[in-house]
């Protein structure tokens, strides 16, 4: 059985950024410690010979010239952006007042 | 006349070629089409609203004796995940409502390169998460063969439109299954080429150790011809795979011939051809297994005792990606911004965003594959689910030196009933079974229509898959396959496609 608690769920919530109401954290936490239970199962034969592959085709050192590629301007950075004042994107203040 | 909307891109560019048709009218009449059947269907998101101009142009150069692409003029649909400068890319999700990309997807500046048509954006799942079209912020797609049934997912919306006649062919992506559940489905073919084969720039990423962008069609060969078009290496994709590949419809021509099936040692994986699977799947899945031997194919059984915790090790491997790739929509840079008021910081809003902006589906898959990365739970999630995919790789390397090909029901059931698997997630989750090993192990699959299930009338697929690098074999073999069914019938599958009287858009 997984250790899922509201707790848990809070604390992921907090580092996934997303303001989750307490119905939503009530009703997560019910399926997520289902879903873990349920994917737990990969632990049985994930033995320590077995070597992890984290991408399907493997390939080494992918490089390109550093020359300036076609990339967007700024200006084409900026076109859906929230807020900007035309050269960077404006956003609310990073620090609260007690940090 | 004849319904051009009838026609495969494969006759319609024959049709181009010798002038009896312009793109304007072939153009005209899918348009049509969408304006008569979306109100209901719902495949589209949005329509093109220059795809005449754009067609007229293509006519204008063709009279003019340019040397044109043999799609040409051709139109085609977008699924919502691609980014496009003339439309919208919201892949289903209210927090991308309305966003434009300031530059094209890489299929899609390939499409435009060959001047096909773009007819518009078709709906999905949010950021691709499901198998149902039914997660999309949007509204459901509905089945054109029982609008009572969705379509599958994640792409939906694609193969509904192609299987509808609003589109000869369209552009589909696919993780654990979203292009060939969905072909499955609505009596389609789809194809997931090989990891890396087709450029992933410019598709808006849910899991990119597995996406893979592909073609949607009614037969193997306009997938092939798509697939042509959009294939290839893209310096602007780290995982595009830089080889030179064979022309997929040559493949798919050779395979029509009728020699191809002669000798092929086809693998039935044991594991994905279970009891539990809905009867009428499998009676037509082993008879064209049978049909198969008498054309002179070996069919050999094979077993992938591994794919027992494939479904497992994925769902833990796409929401650990997942989680990442979607800490992008974090209120600055483009898509919603949600201020809760006050002195709000900008961590304020972007939880405040986040919230507003995502359905439950993505939140649950975030929350997930944020728990699978965090300390203390990595090895035993993430690092375990990466140990499991070198072991299904290492159960298809065995199959693959006993079989050519494998092949196996492309999902457990039909189309099931809007609304019949949305209470339960993990219930959702696990149909996909015969879909993800295929992108776990980064390998190409052809999902083809092989007949209707017996106890629904509703379509059946026939998966079909081949070893990294080995597309061409597919288009080959799936051709070879649709050849011998389309004789044994008389007529391809899409005749039997019933009348869609969807209402008005």
């Amino acid at each position: 059985m997984s250790d899922i608690t509201e707790d848990t769920v809070r604390h992921l919530a907090n580092l996934a950024r997303i303001a989750l109401t307490p119905d939503e954290v009530s009703k997560l936490t019910g399926e997520l410690a289902a879903i873990v239970d349920a994917v737990e199962k990969v632990t049985a034969v994930a033995t320590p010979d077995v070597p992890a592959t984290s991408h399907p085709i493997p390939m080494e050192n992918v490089w390109r010239d550093d020359v300036v590629a076609d990339q967007l301007t700024a200006e084409q950075a900026l076109t859906g952006a929230p807020d900007h004042d035309g050269s960077r994107f404006r956003v609310t203040a990073i620090l609260g007042e007690e940090e | 006349m004849t319904d051009l909307t009838r026609l495969t891109a494969a006759e319609q560019s024959a049709l181009l070629g010798a002038r009896e048709i312009s793109s304007v009218e072939l153009t005209h009449a899918h348009l049509d089409r969408i304006a008569a059947t979306d109100g209901d269907l719902g495949a589209f998101l949005h329509v093109s609203d220059i795809a005449l101009t754009v067609a007229e142009e293509v006519d204008q150069a063709r009279a003019g004796g340019v040397e044109l692409h043999a799609l040409a003029g051709i139109p085609v649909a977008i699924k919502d995940v691609l980014c496009t400068t003339d439309m919208p890319a919201t892949a289903g999700s209210k927090i991308l409502e309305g966003w434009v990309s300031p530059y094209d997807a890489t299929p899609v500046a390939l499409l435009r390169a060959a001047r096909l048509i773009p007819l518009g954006k078709t709906n999905m799942d949010e950021f691709a998460m499901g198998s149902s079209t039914e997660h999309s912020a949007y509204g459901i797609t509905r089945n054109s063969w029982d609008r009572t049934r969705i379509p599958g997912g994640s792409g939906g919306g694609s193969a509904a439109a192609v299987g509808a006649f609003q589109a000869p062919i369209a552009l589909g992506s696919d993780t654990g299954g979203s292009i060939r559940q969905p072909a499955a489905f609505t009596g389609t073919v789809g194809m997931k080429p090989t990891y890396g084969g087709v450029s992933r720039y410019g598709a808006i990423a849910l899991a990119s150790s597995l996406d893979q962008v592909g073609p949607v069609s009614r037969t193997v060969l306009d997938s092939a011809l798509l697939h042509d078009v959009i294939g290839g290496h893209d310096p602007h994709d780290s995982t595009s795979i830089p080889d030179a590949w064979p022309s997929f419809a040559e493949a798919a021509r050779r395979g029509a011939m009728g020699e191809s099936l002669k000798g092929l040692r086809i693998g039935v994986v044991a594991e994905l051809d279970q009891p539990g699977f809905q009867p009428g799947v499998s009676a037509r899945f082993h008879e064209t297994l049978q049909l198969l031997a008498e054309q002179g194919a070996e069919i050999v059984e094979v077993s992938a005792p591994n794919f027992e915790y494939a479904v497992a090790a994925y769902y833990l491997i796409l929401t650990a990606e997942a989680s990442s790739n979607l800490a992008k929509f974090d209120s600055v840079r483009f898509g919603m911004r949600v201020n809760p008021g006050g002195s709000a910081t900008v961590e304020d809003v972007m939880s405040a965003t986040r919230e507003a902006g995502f359905g439950d589906e993505v939140k649950r898959r975030i929350i997930l594959g944020t728990y699978a990365l965090s300390a203390g739970y990595y090895d035993a999630y993430y690092g375990s689910a990466q140990k499991v995919r070198t072991l299904i790789q290492r159960d298809f390397a065995a199959a693959f030196a006993k079989a050519d090909v494998l092949v196996s029901p492309t999902a457990p059931t039909t189309a099931w009933k809007v609304g019949e698997n949305l209470a339960d997630p993990l219930a959702m989750w696990l149909s996909d079974i015969t879909t993800i090993p295929v992108n776990m192990a980064g390998i190409p699959g052809m999902s083809i229509p092989i007949g209707l299930a017996d106890e629904d009338s509703l379509p059946v697929g026939l998966q079909i898959m081949a070893p990294a690098r080995e597309d061409a074999r597919l288009y080959e073999v799936g051709a070879a396959i649709e050849a011998l069914l389309d004789a044994k019938r008389g007529a391809s599958f899409a005749t039997l496609t019933p009348e869609y009287d969807g209402g008005n858009r």
